[in-house]
């Protein structure tokens, strides 16, 4: 008896214990739930920055060369001859660097929302250099530590060869972070076959002749940048309120627009759907040596936007030693002019206008002041806004998108 | 424990010869119990894997705030969904009711074409053409299909060959164009997507039993009255099936509309898109590809209700 009754406690027991464990059980999945469900937040770039702190003289110290490079950069934006890029044969030939060159980047803010996660998480890219548009994204990057302090000592020929323009820009000053690849000019490009009165202004586009035949660009920095000019305000130094007054200038615009492009606004250019469009110096440029004679250029009475393309090393990158290798080597006059003949956007060495005057016999582009810009042309150009935060580019969004998405 | 051992022999198996048919009974037993586990195993886990965890955590992401700089949070912010559509910035309710109108446009056209190039594929061509014919249907999947938008795009263009030959036979006027409006999109839907519907419509035809045919003659009805009354009827399902594919992919797509389209042509696919890959709003994409996916799910489990689907089994 006694024995049973040992037994049954012990039952009992086992079983209100288990009660409690089922009820501790649930609780516990409960409170895994939410934890899992705040676990699953997507980290910021600020958490990832805070995270560490790097000694720029160490890195560069432990990195090596290694003979290998990986090159992201935007289409069409190196010299090309049958496939294959002279200039970077001669890095190889010169240097022992075997180069991929990526043409992946279409524009600023899908690339970098392709590799902000893995910028965030600090694993490696797969690319050594990028090559970015000074602009929100650009900030991002320089600001969360997510691309390489560059060390000078390693450009001599930057200090030597760069203009003016590209030294110290006010996006990232002192070229701490970045070396400018090419420069460009926004303005207004049309066909004079259907557009017979001189183009002065942004207020050309307004012009209801042209409904259903104006282009502008789908990119909202580039397209509020616009509506700023339009009205007269610097975007630089521009106010929240100011963009609201250059969003209701673009809302004017819209009903004659056909259409809010990315870089395939020059295709609509060259065959005769837009007759006037928003279009960057270096495009129409190659659209005129290519044959469309009748494009032209010009620089809106309200001035224009003036950028930088910029090549920088995400500080997870493989080969950075190589990186910095190619830099150097891309600031000489007879690298750039071999880039410059072929891309004919604005050319950061002043000395390839001779070289690609005397070497290559080129005139047309060493003459031309849309790559070798004269001092008028950096006076009608502004700069875009910098973003102080999130907040205010956010609001830059909530701005100008409404116009695009629609 | 004394009486504890007296008893223990009898709760013991039974010993000797009768043990392995026990075991093997056993061993029947558990299979004939788990087997149908077992080969659901594969289907669950795709189910669960490719569907209800992507499903999950879009739901959850929906429900996470914050911006790219300083991450984002679960927070349970269900107000995310009614900011979207109340005093937006971006009016998203436009968008979403401009896809479900290209959507049932592109929907309604492709059973409109599609039918009858079935019907003509099933009844019309002899045996040995019938292949060569689906071929056709099938070929152009051989090229990706946003290559070919594009290639609409080129050839629909102000200056392209098909207005330039429409304007010099004065059948257009100059101001006449054809990209940037919805019917280019609602035509580019269906062009794409022509093949989903008549597929599913021709494997359903192909099946029909002809004596049913035979059978409604036989009872005076006309040629008309046949196709309305017993063809059209039967191959339900294959418009249902059609339907299925046609409308998700149609409402969702966002190459149509930015290939083809213009300034008010933007759908709800680009508004993810760009909301995602473009603003980085994570939260923003994932709620918008929630409420897609609950409505469509509501108008095609309405339409199921409403259309019946009794018979789409016979399409597996």
């Amino acid at each position: 008896m006694r024995d049973e009754a040992w037994l049954r406690g012990l039952t009992e027991a086992r079983v209100s214990r288990r009660t409690v464990l089922r009820g501790v059980g649930a609780g516990a999945g409960l409170l895994t739930l939410s934890a899992i469900l705040s676990a699953c937040g997507i980290r910021g770039s600020i958490a990832a920055q805070s995270q560490e702190k790097v000694d720029w003289t160490k890195y560069w110290a432990s990195h090596k060369k290694t003979g290998q490079l990986d090159f992201a950069n935007w289409p069409l934006y190196i010299d090309e001859d049958h496939g294959k890029s002279p200039s970077l044969e001669l890095f190889t030939k010169e240097t022992g660097i075997q180069v991929d060159y990526q043409p992946v980047i279409q524009n600023n803010a899908p690339f970098y929302a392709t590799v902000s996660p893995e910028l965030r998480a600090h694993e490696a890219t797969g690319y050594d250099i990028v090559v970015m548009t000074n602009g929100w994204e650009l900030t991002e990057m320089i600001n969360n530590g997510f691309v390489a302090e560059l060390d000078h000592s390693r450009l001599p020929n930057f200090a030597k060869y760069a203009a003016a323009s590209v030294k110290s820009p006010n996006y990232d000053p002192g070229n701490k972070h970045s070396l400018v690849w090419q420069t460009g000019l926004t303005g207004i490009a049309y066909d004079s076959r259907q557009i017979t009165r001189p183009i002065t202004s942004f207020d050309d586009l307004l012009d209801p002749a042209f409904k259903g035949h104006v282009g502008m660009m789908n990119d909202n920095t580039e397209l509020g940048s616009a509506g700023l000019l339009a009205l007269g305000i610097d975007p630089a130094t521009s106010t929240p309120a100011d963009w609201k007054k250059a969003a209701g200038w673009l809302r004017k615009q819209s009903p004659n627009v056909s259409g809010y492009y990315d870089q395939s606004y020059i295709d609509k250019l060259q065959n005769g759907d837009t007759w006037i469009t928003q279009a960057w110096s270096g495009d129409v440029f190659q659209a005129i040596a290519g044959g469309h004679k009748h494009l032209k250029f010009v620089t809106p009475k309200e001035g224009q936007m003036i950028w930088h393309d910029n090549m920088m090393i995400p500080r997870q990158a493989e080969h950075p030693v190589d990186a910095l290798e190619w830099m150097n080597f891309y600031y000489t006059p007879k690298v750039a002019a071999m880039v410059e003949d072929w891309v004919n956007y604005v050319c950061p060495v002043p000395a390839a206008k001779a070289y690609i005057k005397n070497q290559l016999d080129d005139p047309d582009v060493a003459n031309s002041p849309l790559i070798f810009p004269d001092s008028s042309i950096d006076t009608a150009s502004h700069n875009f806004y910098v973003y102080k935060n999130y907040d205010e580019y956010q609001l830059w969004n909530d701005t100008f998108n409404p116009i695009i998405e629609s | 424990m004394t009486a504890i051992q007296a008893t223990a022999p009898a709760a013991s198996p039974t010993p000797g010869p009768a043990a392995p048919v026990r075991d093997g009974a056993r061993k029947r037993w558990w299979l004939r119990h788990t087997t149908p586990y077992l080969l659901s195993l594969a289907g669950g886990a795709w189910l669960v894997i490719l569907f209800i965890i992507p499903l999950v955590s879009g739901l959850v992401v929906s429900l996470e705030t914050g911006n790219p700089d300083d991450g984002y949070t679960f927070t349970w912010n269900w107000g995310v969904y009614g900011s979207l559509f109340v005093n937006s910035d971006v009016s998203y309710l436009t968008f979403f009711l401009r896809s479900l109108g290209y959507g049932v446009s592109a929907t309604l056209l492709t059973i409109v074409i599609g039918y009858p190039m079935a019907y003509f594929i099933a009844f019309r061509v002899s045996a040995r053409w019938k292949n060569t014919l689906l071929l056709l249907v099938l070929i152009s999947f051989l090229v990706s299909f946003v290559i070919r938008t594009d290639m609409w795009a080129f050839l629909l263009s102000d200056q392209g060959p098909v207005l330039t030959a429409l304007r010099w036979a004065h059948l257009a006027s100059k101001d006449f164009h054809i990209l940037g409006t919805p019917g280019a999109v609602i035509g580019g839907i269906v062009y794409n997507d022509l093949a989903f519907m008549v597929l599913p419509i021709y494997a359903v035809l192909e099946r029909l039993d002809a004596r049913l045919l035979e059978a409604a003659s036989d009872l005076y009805a006309n040629r008309p009255q046949v196709f309305l009354r017993t063809v059209l009827p039967l191959s339900r399902s294959g418009i249902f099936a059609g339907v299925l594919l046609v409308f998700i992919d149609a409402v969702g797509d966002p190459v149509n509309a930015s290939l083809l389209g213009g300034t008010h042509t933007y759908v709800i696919g680009q508004a993810i898109q760009d909301a995602y890959l473009t603003n980085q709003q994570y939260n923003v994409a994932a709620a918008l590809s929630t409420v897609l996916m609950v409505v469509l799910g509501i108008i095609l489990f309405a339409y199921a209700r409403i259309a019946g689907t009794e018979n789409i089994e016979d399409l597996v």
